[in-house]
């Protein structure tokens, strides 16, 4: 099981704040396909995913356990 | 108080000036980062923040310690609110302190450039006739995102 977590405007297009993926492995590449496919206007492209709390790069490997989040462009300040 | 934390009361801004200060400290910049009523012309009712909290307090946290190993000797301490603002709350508190002013200046904004980076926290403006996501920028794409 993969948990992913979403956050602000993503969260909204979801209609939820997380998901739990039933798979033992997948890279941050597929998850977010597997977003977009899902959600139609995810903008994969603009986003960023957080694996354990740590900005990954597309080619890094989820495995089941891993807790990870979509990071649309941030704002704060 | 936690020198690197997200929080949802209203931020009292001496805390964190207070928790800087030392015998050896000779200068405190204290930033507040505040709610702005007008932004281009589009007047804010208030703003929502939201953050991937325990990510964000990590990341502030790494934030300082870039800030110790550019500036040694530097103190910091940092707070970003999140919930509904209103105008003229404080959702940002930066306070820096060093033996002498230049680093504990440098330092300070070295950090505000950094949380608009790197700190997952999201900024929801709602005006009177909608409301809006930013970081996504259709309302005045051509001024981009300024701070608060």
């Amino acid at each position: 099981m993969i948990r992913v977590q979403y956050f602000a405007r993503l969260r909204e297009l979801a209609g939820k704040g997380q998901d739990t993926l039933d798979r033992e492995e997948m890279t941050v590449q597929q998850l977010l396909d597997w977003a977009e496919e899902t959600y139609p206007g995810f903008g994969k492209d603009d986003i960023q995913v957080a694996v354990n709390e740590e900005y990954a790069l597309p080619e890094d490997v989820i495995h089941s356990g891993d807790e990870c989040a979509f990071i649309p462009p941030v704002s704060g300040g | 108080m936690k020198p690197f934390e997200v929080v949802e009361a209203p931020i009292d801004a001496q805390v964190y000036s207070d928790y800087v200060l030392h015998a050896g400290a000779g200068a405190v910049t204290l930033f507040t980062g505040h709610v702005r009523e007008w932004t281009h012309g589009v007047r804010t009712v208030y703003l929502a923040y939201e953050a991937y909290v325990p990510m964000a307090e990590k990341k502030l946290a790494e934030i300082g310690a870039e800030m110790e190993a550019k500036w040694p000797g530097v103190k910091a301490a940092i707070a970003h609110r999140i919930g509904e603002l209103h105008i003229s709350d404080i959702a940002v508190v930066i306070a820096v302190s060093s033996s002498h002013r230049k680093a504990a200046y440098e330092a300070n904004e070295y950090a505000i450039e950094r949380i608009k980076e790197v700190v997952p926290i999201w900024k929801k403006e709602i005006w009177e006739d909608g409301e809006e996501w930013l970081g996504a920028q259709k309302k005045y794409p051509e001024k981009g995102v300024d701070s608060v």
